[in-house]
């Protein structure tokens, strides 16, 4: 140890408010960095779990429109048939 | 020859093998920087000179020499995505620029903040410092280009011409207190031979710089995945991870 008390140590032979704002601003700024660094991490991972949520919202909302098209023209299930696999296929 | 290093192009197993890497990096961080730090603060001698103000080297000048460093770094994966369309390259540049910046600007400030008590003014412009000054607009270029267009290929590329340009200032940071008269002090560290420090100011020195580049290692690790993951979300395995994630 260079000091020979706390308070000596807190003082830094005079130079207290410099030593310690390099190191405070410089903490604090890595600190921030680190933060950020992995709330974005996070955010990228919910916003592609929405998109997936999303596709999966959209497909059951295909199905049931196809499954309901086919109830009442039950003709054109070759087309329809054809038409949800294409979905399929897209998303 | 190089064969082992092929599967490491992809971005799923490069995801995979620093996502494993990195429990490690934070550990060997914390201990490196906390020896480093404890080390400057208190065990270090003052200098005969500068008293204890000179503990502000142990932040400045590793971080100094470290904002180039990871200029380099990211001026040689850009040009790697340049010439060979490497998609991995560009994602760790993208992930190199924003940390780059921040090391950048804590070098300027602990510079001020040292600069003050010791030659009595916080700024000049001088070469060292109108340069380092001159790195950082550079790296919040780099940023701005990578943020500028919805489409990363471009992206990539417009940022990757600029950091390649950019190049030109490294050797002129490097040398400016040779070149030129400047109030900044030459260096003293990577001095050929031996350092021009004492031994008991150069360990802790080499610790805190270690530290320091530990942590941003980590930080880069970190950003890095989410580049790989923000640039390959339509693909199946990232669907199947996020899907896999979300269960849990």
């Amino acid at each position: 140890m260079q000091f020979d008390s706390i308070s000596a140590f807190f003082d830094m032979g005079g130079y207290a408010f410099f030593v310690w704002l390099s190191y405070g601003v410089s903490t604090l700024l890595l600190a921030a960095l680190v933060f950020a660094s992995h709330s974005n991490h996070k955010k990228v991972k919910k916003k592609i779990a929405q998109r997936l949520q999303r596709e999966k919202k959209l497909r059951k909302a295909a199905e049931k429109q196809s499954a309901k098209a086919e109830q009442a023209s039950p003709k054109n299930s070759v087309v329809e048939n054809r038409s949800k696999n294409t979905n399929e296929v897209i998303s | 020859m190089w064969k082992w290093l092929h599967p490491y192009a992809n971005p799923e197993v490069s995801y995979h093998f620093v996502g494993k890497l990195l429990p490690w990096i934070s550990k060997i961080t914390f201990v490196l920087l906390s020896i480093g730090i404890v080390w400057a603060l208190a065990f270090a001698p003052a200098d005969y000179q500068q008293g204890d103000s000179f503990r502000i080297f142990y932040v400045h000048v590793p971080t100094a020499i470290l904002s180039m460093s990871i200029y380099i770094a990211m001026a040689s994966a850009a040009f790697c995505s340049l010439v060979w369309q490497f998609r991995l390259a560009d994602a760790s540049a993208a992930a190199m620029a924003p940390v780059g910046a921040v090391i950048t600007a804590i070098a300027l400030f602990t510079g001020a903040a040292w600069g003050k008590p010791m030659w009595g003014t916080w700024w000049i412009w001088d070469a060292r410092l109108t340069s380092e000054l001159v790195l950082l607009f550079l790296y919040l270029g780099v940023i701005a280009l990578h943020n500028a267009f919805e489409d990363k290929n471009l992206a990539g590329k417009a940022a990757g011409i600029l950091s390649l340009v950019g190049v030109v200032n490294i050797p002129i940071i490097k040398y400016s207190v040779e070149w030129w008269n400047t109030l900044h002090q030459g260096a003293t560290v990577s001095k050929m031979g031996a350092p021009s420090m004492s031994i008991d100011m150069f360990w802790p020195f080499v610790f805190s710089f270690l530290g320091i580049a530990m942590l941003i290692t980590y930080v880069i690790c970190i950003r890095f995945r989410t580049e790989i993951l923000a640039r390959n979300g339509m693909r199946p395995w990232v669907r199947a991870l996020i899907t896999a994630e979300g269960a849990k």
